[in-house]
């Protein structure tokens, strides 16, 4: 990579008898939105918070622009941003209080008003933040985040907790910052957005990157495969499905079969006579193109969300 | 500096907006003056000197419950953590809490002195300068108690535990509420061991008698080292994360904020000079004359004894 603003190398994090990052590696480039996927508890917040300088790391390397987050602390907040997971504010603090504040700490800084405006904050700029909604308090979260014009910003989790269409309005905002050329460092546990927002995603677990590259790579990974995931009525025996045409994958997920099929239509058909000769019957049956979902359960056999 | 006078100017602002803020930081400490000075000293001008100083010094000490429980409500809602991420240190958040509570604490002492000399014609509020050195060193070093205390407990739960714990020794035992004197012997002796009744004794002598800094050193320079300490503690416990726990050590460490006035209790133990001035000013009290008619406070009587000259 020619230019990575932000490397980590064997990165080690230990909560007593507990190893939450298992030597984790990866770089960001400069302009380029990173996404760090995985479930709950995969060790993402924590490898983002050794970043931000807010916790010591155990072993490896890391830098932040250059500079170690616990050496260069100082010099590291001036540089970047941070939208926290499970963070607030004083609930009697307004909006344009809370920017201007913020804004006040650091060398750099970006007009509030315009941020307001552009993050869709503006009518609620004289408003508590004990009376924002949770979009809003999001919304707050990210604009508070770039008051220092930073160069590079952390978003842990923005949309967690969000309704679908308040997570879109927060997708909006950060495909705006990808527009504007800003180095993010994402962390998420939805697919979508990973997907949707990332240049280049690690998929994380149990504190490991066990697959890192574009969504197209890693989509492409699966083989070219088309997903199918069933349900029966009764459940199928040991590797019968395997055996179907064209499917080159079988996996047993929460009850449901998922399929990668290179043929899907003669899958489906040697399916249906598979179940009829068996005396099974299909509940249901979907249809998709393979996700960074399939990819993490291709690696770890479960799904994400698990 | 910069950071510390937003974060100053922040939590003044935030402060006004708080109901509790004004139930806890107004409304107590007038009710307790008004029925301390109307009640117990039936508006009697001398007697309502003798329950000023431990009226204000009450008022002064609150300081450490409102910033114990403000800094654990910060911690545990997040709000420290994104302050963590900016560049702000522990030392600014704490000095911003420390000189955000003087400043609301300071107007509401001096609007009781005010109100004990205009409603109750209190003879004399005493030398100025002790009385402000007094009531600033008491802001301060209670405030930092409090801090102190916001950095040993986990939860909201236990900081309101260790808070009565402390309160009720402090208020009871010092003098604050009900004179040390009238107190038996042993409570006397071991009130000797806590800072509050240096705080109360100091500021009821500078009323009473109208003691100098000087001749109040004791007072103002063991709460002044105390200040220090428990500033300095909490700077060096202070977390940022509610998940951050306390080891065992940190809270051995915390014994040494009461290493100063276990020294000086001591030492007080042996002179007894602190007893006998409360003794004296309680006789004081005991002997001021009463109002011709209940309820309607009076000014002494011209041929009285000349305030400050006692």
């Amino acid at each position: 990579m020619a230019n990575p603003i932000l490397q980590v190398e064997n990165l080690v994090k230990r909560y007593g008898e507990v190893e939450a990052v298992r030597g984790v590696s990866f770089s960001v480039e400069e302009g380029e939105v990173f996404g760090l996927l995985g479930p709950n508890g995969a060790g993402k917040t924590t490898t983002v918070e050794i970043l931000e300088g807010l916790r010591t790391l155990d072993s490896g390397q890391v830098s932040v622009c250059g500079l170690d987050p616990q050496r260069d602390s100082d010099a590291l907040k001036q540089e970047i941003g941070a939208a926290l997971q499970a963070t607030a504010l004083p609930d009697k603090m307004r909006v344009i209080e809370a920017i201007r504040l913020f804004a006040s700490f650091y060398k750099r800084q970006r007009d509030p008003q315009e941020l307001l405006k552009r993050f869709g904050l503006d009518d609620k700029k004289n408003s508590f933040y004990g009376q924002l909604s949770g979009g809003q308090k999001q919304r707050l979260a990210l604009t508070m985040a770039l008051v220092n014009d930073p160069r590079v910003c952390f978003l842990d989790e923005p949309t967690a907790g969000l309704d679908p269409q308040v997570r879109r309005e927060i997708y909006e905002v950060i495909e705006e910052l990808r527009r504007d050329k800003k180095t993010v460092l994402l962390t998420t546990h939805y697919i979508e957005e990973a997907e949707r927002l990332c240049d280049r995603v690690a998929i994380i677990d149990h504190g490991k990157v066990i697959a890192l590259g574009t969504p197209r790579e890693l989509k492409a990974r699966s083989g070219g495969t088309t997903r199918i995931e069933v349900r029966l009525s009764k459940p199928a025996s040991d590797g019968v499905l395997k055996t179907l045409e064209g499917v080159v994958d079988s996996r047993e997920v929460d009850g449901a079969y998922v399929l990668h099929s290179q043929r899907p239509p003669q899958t489906i058909v040697s399916l249906v006579k598979q179940l009829e000769a068996q005396g099974n019957e299909l509940v249901s049956l979907e249809i998709a193109t393979p996700s960074l979902e399939d990819v993490f359960i291709e690696y770890t056999g479960r799904r994400l969300r698990d | 500096m910069k950071n510390f006078a937003a974060l100053t100017r922040m939590r003044i602002q935030i402060a006004f907006r708080n109901k509790m803020f004004f139930f806890f930081v107004i409304v107590m400490p007038f009710a307790f003056f008004f029925l301390w000075l109307g009640l117990l000293a039936k508006g009697i001008p001398d007697r309502c000197a003798f329950y000023l100083g431990p009226v204000v010094a009450f008022n002064v000490m609150g300081s450490f419950w409102g910033l114990s429980a403000t800094l654990v409500l910060f911690r545990e809602q997040g709000i420290l953590r994104r302050f963590h991420v900016a560049p702000v240190t522990a030392s600014d958040l704490l000095a911003s809490s420390i000189v955000a509570n003087y400043v609301l604490t300071l107007p509401i002492v001096a609007l009781e002195l005010f109100f004990a000399r205009v409603i109750f014609h209190v003879p004399s509020l005493g030398n100025p300068i002790t009385l402000f050195l007094l009531v600033s060193i008491g802001i301060i070093s209670f405030g930092s108690l409090g801090l102190v205390v916001a950095s040993v407990t986990n939860t909201m739960q236990e900081t309101q535990v260790l808070n009565q714990l402390l309160w009720l020794p402090l208020i009871f035992l010092s003098g604050a509420t009900f004179p040390l004197a009238y107190m038996p012997s042993t409570v006397q002796r071991f009130g000797l061991f806590l800072p509050a009744t240096y705080l109360v004794n100091g500021v009821q002598q500078t009323i009473l008698n109208s003691a100098t800094p000087w001749s109040r050193y004791v007072e103002i320079l063991s709460l002044s080292v105390w200040a220090c300490l428990t500033f300095f503690l909490s700077a060096q416990l202070f977390r940022w994360e509610p998940e951050a726990k306390v080891p065992r050590r940190a809270k051995l460490l915390v014994a040494a904020t009461a290493i100063p006035f276990l020294l000086l209790g001591v030492v007080e133990n042996m002179s007894d000079r602190i007893l006998v001035e409360a003794k004296t000013a309680l006789e004081r009290f005991d002997s001021a004359s009463r109002p011709p008619s209940v309820g309607i406070p009076i000014r002494p009587p011209a041929t009285g004894k000349p305030s400050g000259s006692n």
